[in-house]
Formats: structure tokens, C-alpha cells, sequence
């Protein structure tokens, strides 16, 4: 396994001329885009890591004069924050990204979907975008991004449910397939992508696909926009080269007695200390989409577990069993446990229901609480019956 | 009653009435009203032409398209682990033994609504809060105190 040391980057927020970039892109043709974009080697940047110029290809070849691309902005994993910073500061380039998509796929029309805890955000976005239009008129371009906002449901990250959510109904995930590439937003072929997947773009088009391949390793290329907070004396937003290994990361952001990481907030698992060496942060390891919680010897993981159970119990849309009652029996078992109601072996019950949550569940939400459940149980046992 | 109608008609115009404009359509209910009526959930049912229970049931679904009588200022208190490790439990003391309420409760001049919320995303910044959109963070008792006193002088 190839181990990069901790290396300090600064692609996501340099400032670029975008009308260069976007002309640059423009003189490309399609499928040089997309080259560029599968070369370079990235992954999507929310968390699930699916390599972006594939979606672009697969939503490239649909037939369908009518096509969509989506930013998902709906940043709702505990811990996570780089997406507000993202569009905070650099929002022009999160459009440059989405027009760049767009005349890949043969998207006319884009929308960003906004959490509704950003709100405060919206009115300097809006400007941005005003200002953004006015540019691709100037290039040619003719291409337009729409707002909408949520309000306050985790589950409209995930992609299908956040298109339920611009349509106007519940935000309850679809079943798939078919995936958003052939039926997304409106029925019609979709591209999603994260914020930074989209600002990602901006710079391999201005840079070259060749130089963002050189960062990462072979499994996670390039470089990623972490949030770190917790028990730490430097918390924010740092972007860092992908293939450190915890240790590394912690040696840089831990406060000397870290016990535990949490790499992808409570959907993602935690790493004890006694694995820090040994644990990449990346998909060869632990994959993250940015939310990194550093957690000191003062903590007790069963409280850890216990907030991101109750997180769960409430964010699950309810629509599938497995997700909705499984969330609900997890919380009420540790809870027995702790208090002496239920043997401590009970416990490997509760795990094997986590495990039956990840098959049986319909969307990524029931199929990830299964992950912090296991590795806090698997690691900190005693915290939890004790 | 009037006034319902003219709110759901401007917003209507605005966003227009096709099924997709519902949700922005209750956001700017909300914006305004800070909840959502009876009334008003089947004024929108009437303009979008669609039944009050698709407009309920979509409503219900999202935490902050409120159907109960919230205040003037809704207070989200996030409690998810960062928050949680910093002192959301003095902070939400604070705002409790001032505003003589708990959460899930509206003070009775509807002034204040305290909730709980999930992640609103300052953790490297916590304890946060949200009062209606504006994010505090770096939330110390003292500071929670003067932000709530500069609220309760615009009454």
C-alpha cells in the first residue's frame, strides 16, 4: 500500500480567471473533457467516490435532448463543512464546473441545491451567479443554474431524494436502478456532483489532468477538502493530498492524546488509536467525504455512538423497515446494554441487525449506520457496556 | 384569511404553480410566517391544484417547513457530537432559564420557538446555534446572553 506523508495543497481555493478556464473548456471537445476528467483520475468529492468522468460519459450518451446537471450542496454529514467554506469563497467556480458539466453532458439547465441551515449564504451566492451569467453570455454560452434551497432533512444528500426534493414531494430516496445518469431530476438524464467535484474540475481543465494524477495515491488521486473538528487545537478547513495515513493526519491535528478518529462523520467509521498506522485515509483505507472528528481520552464513545444513533433515528425518511425501525432498535439496545437491562452479548446482536441494515436497506443512509455502529462497538467494547 | 391568500398568490406568481414550485412556495410561507397554518397549507393545495394532503405530507417531511405555531424567532440549538462535546448543555441552560422555555416550546408572546436541531455545520466553530437563518457560533453563556438580550430590544 503506497503512503504519502501529510502534504498541504491549495487547488479548491485559488483564485483562477474562470473565463479562461470555461474558454479553455469550451475549445475542448466532449470527449476530450471527459478524457481529461477520467485521466485525472477523481472521485467524487461528497463521500461515495464514484470517478466523475464516468457519470459525465454515461450521461454524455443518453439520447435525451433534455438534461440536467445538479450541484449537490445539501452538506448535512455531521462534522462536515467544506462545502459552505467552498461556496463562500469561491462560488464562481463551483458554476464554472457546473457549465463545464453541462456542455459536456448536453445540460442547458443546472441547479444547486442549497441546505437550508446555508440560507444566510443565498443572497451573496445569488449575486455571484448573477455575475457569473452575465460572463457566459459574454463567452456564447448559453446555459442558466437555478437555486433551491432545502429545509432541514439530512436525507436530501442523497441524490435520488434530492431530486424528489426539487420536484416538490417527500424527500424519500428512489429505488435504483435507474441510476441518475439515465432518469434523475424530472425523469431526465442527470449528472450529480458535489461542490467540490465540481470546483475540482475547474482546476484539472486549467492545470492539465496530468497534474492532479501526480497527487494521491493509486486508489484516491489527487487532493480533498477536509473538516476537522473535535478535540483538536486546530480546527477548519484543510486541504491535504489524499494516501496520509491517520497516524500522519493525527500527528498534525491531534491534541497528544487522541483516542479515536471518526474519518466521514456518522456515516463513516472510526479508527482507534491502536489502527492509526495502519489505516489510509482514502478508498484504500477509510474513504471520507471530508468530515474528520478527532476525539481525546476525556470521551466516552458510547456517547459518541449514542448521538450519532439519535442522529440516524431521526434523519431516516422511515420509508424502508430495515432503515427505520433498525435505526430506532440500535439506539434502544445500547441504551439497554448501558444500563444493565441486556447482557453485554446483545450487543452482537445489534451488530448483526447493523449488518442486515447495509443489505437490506434501500439507500445509503440504512446502508452506512451499520459502519460507525460496528467499528465503535468492535473497538471500544467497554465503553459501551460500561 | 385575505391575507393568506394575497401571501400564497404573491409566492405563487413568483415561483409559479406547478408542483415543483411547492417547496419553494412553503419556504417563503415560512420565511414570513414562521409556521404553516391549516389555512394556508390548503390555500396552496387550492392554487397548486393538488390535495391538502399531498401539501401536509410533503410539509411534515421537512423539519423546517414547521405545522406548529412557532415565534417570531426560531432558535435551533444544534446537539450533534462536536456541539455536543463543547458546552451545548450550558448553552441551551442559558437560553432555557431565560426564555422560560424548553425545548419543542414557544415563548406565550410567540417571540421564541426553542428547538433541537441536527448538524448545522460549525463544528470547527461549536457550540452554534441558528436563530431563524443567522448562524451564532463559538457560543460562550456570556455571548448566548447579549445575542438574546439585542433580540428581545427589537420587539
Amino acid at each position: 500500500m503506497e503512503n504519502k506523508v501529510l502534504n498541504k495543497v491549495g487547488l479548491i481555493f485559488e483564485n483562477v480567471d474562470p473565463k479562461e478556464v470555461l474558454t479553455k473548456a469550451f475549445n475542448m471537445s466532449k470527449d476530450e473533457v471527459i478524457q481529461q476528467v477520467l485521466d485525472s483520475g477523481l472521485k467524487g468529492r461528497g463521500g461515495a467516490g464514484f470517478p466523475t468522468g464516468l457519470k459525465w460519459k454515461f450521461t454524455a450518451a443518453e439520447k435525451d435532448p433534455e438534461k440536467y446537471i445538479v450541484c449537490n450542496a445539501d452538506e448535512g454529514e455531521p462534522g462536515t463543512f467544506k462545502d459552505r467554506e467552498i461556496l463562500d469563497r469561491v462560488a464562481y467556480k463551483v458554476y464554472g464546473g457546473m457549465a463545464i458539466a453541462g456542455r459536456t453532458i448536453g445540460a442547458k439547465e443546472g441547479y444547486v441545491y442549497l441546505r437550508g441551515e446555508y440560507k444566510f449564504l443565498l443572497p451573496k451566492l445569488m449575486k455571484e451567479l448573477d455575475d457569473f451569467h452575465k460572463m457566459i453570455d459574454e463567452i456564447g454560452y448559453d446555459f442558466r443554474i437555478h437555486y433551491r434551497l432545502g429545509s432541514g432533512a439530512y436525507i436530501c444528500g442523497e441524490e435520488s431524494a434530492l431530486f424528489e426534493s426539487i420536484e416538490g414531494f417527500r424527500g424519500e430516496p428512489r429505488n435504483k436502478p435507474p441510476y441518475p445518469t439515465t432518469s434523475g431530476v424530472f425523469s431526465k438524464p442527470t449528472s450529480i456532483n458535489n461542490v467540490e467535484t465540481l470546483v475540482t474540475v475547474m482546476m484539472i481543465i486549467k492545470d492539465g489532468a496530468e497534474s492532479y494524477f501526480k497527487l494521491g495515491t493509486k486508489d484516491s488521486r489527487g487532493s480533498k477538502v477536509f473538516s476537522i473538528s473535535g478535540d483538536t487545537p486546530t480546527p477548519g478547513i484543510f486541504e491535504l493530498e489524499l494516501g496520509m495515513s491517520v497516524q500522519q493526519f493525527v500527528d498534525e491535528f491531534g491534541d497528544g492524546d487522541t483516542k479515536a478518529v471518526q474519518v466521514g462523520g456518522a456515516s463513516g467509521f472510526c479508527v482507534p488509536r491502536k489502527k492509526f498506522t495502519e489505516t489510509i485515509i482514502g478508498f484504500e483505507g477509510v474513504p471520507t467525504g471530508g468530515s474528520m472528528k478527532l476525539f481525546n481520552s476525556s470521551r466516552s464513545m458510547y456517547n459518541v455512538l449514542h448521538n450519532y444513533l439519535d442522529f440516524f433515528t431521526e434523519e431516516s425518511c422511515g420509508q424502508c423497515t430495515p432503515c427505520r425501525v433498525g435505526c430506532q432498535q440500535l439506539l434502544k439496545g445500547v441504551e439497554k446494554v448501558k444500563k444493565g437491562e441486556s447482557k453485554s452479548t446483545y450487543l452482537n446482536e445489534l451488530v448483526k441487525l447493523a449488518e442486515t441494515m447495509k443489505i437490506a436497506s434501500k439507500c445509503g443512509l440504512g446502508q452506512s449506520v451499520g459502519n460507525a455502529f460496528r467499528t465503535i462497538v468492535e473497538n471500544f467494547r467497554e465503553e459501551i457496556i460500561y | 384569511m385575505y391575507e393568506v391568500e394575497d401571501l400564497v398568490k404573491d409566492l405563487s406568481t413568483k415561483y409559479g404553480t406547478g408542483r415543483s414550485s411547492l417547496m419553494p412556495i412553503l419556504q417563503g410561507i415560512v420565511e414570513k410566517h414562521n409556521y404553516l397554518s391549516d389555512e394556508v397549507m390548503v390555500e396552496v393545495a387550492k392554487t397548486l391544484d393538488i390535495s391538502a394532503a399531498e401539501v401536509y405530507g410533503t410539509a411534515s417531511f421537512y423539519t423546517f417547513l414547521d405545522t406548529q405555531v412557532r415565534g417570531k424567532y426560531v432558535i435551533r440549538v444544534c446537539k450533534t457530537i462536536t456541539c455536543s462535546m463543547k458546552g451545548k448543555g450550558e448553552i441551551m441552560q442559558v437560553i432555557e432559564d431565560m426564555l422560560k422555555i424548553r425545548p419543542g416550546e414557544t415563548t406565550p408572546d410567540r417571540m421564541f420557538s426553542l428547538l433541537e436541531t441536527n448538524c448545522i455545520g460549525w463544528c470547527h466553530k461549536a457550540p452554534a446555534i441558528l436563530i431563524n437563518e443567522i448562524p451564532y457560533t463559538e457560543l460562550t453563556p456570556e455571548k448566548v446572553v447579549e445575542i438574546l438580550k439585542s433580540y428581545m430590544k427589537t420587539k
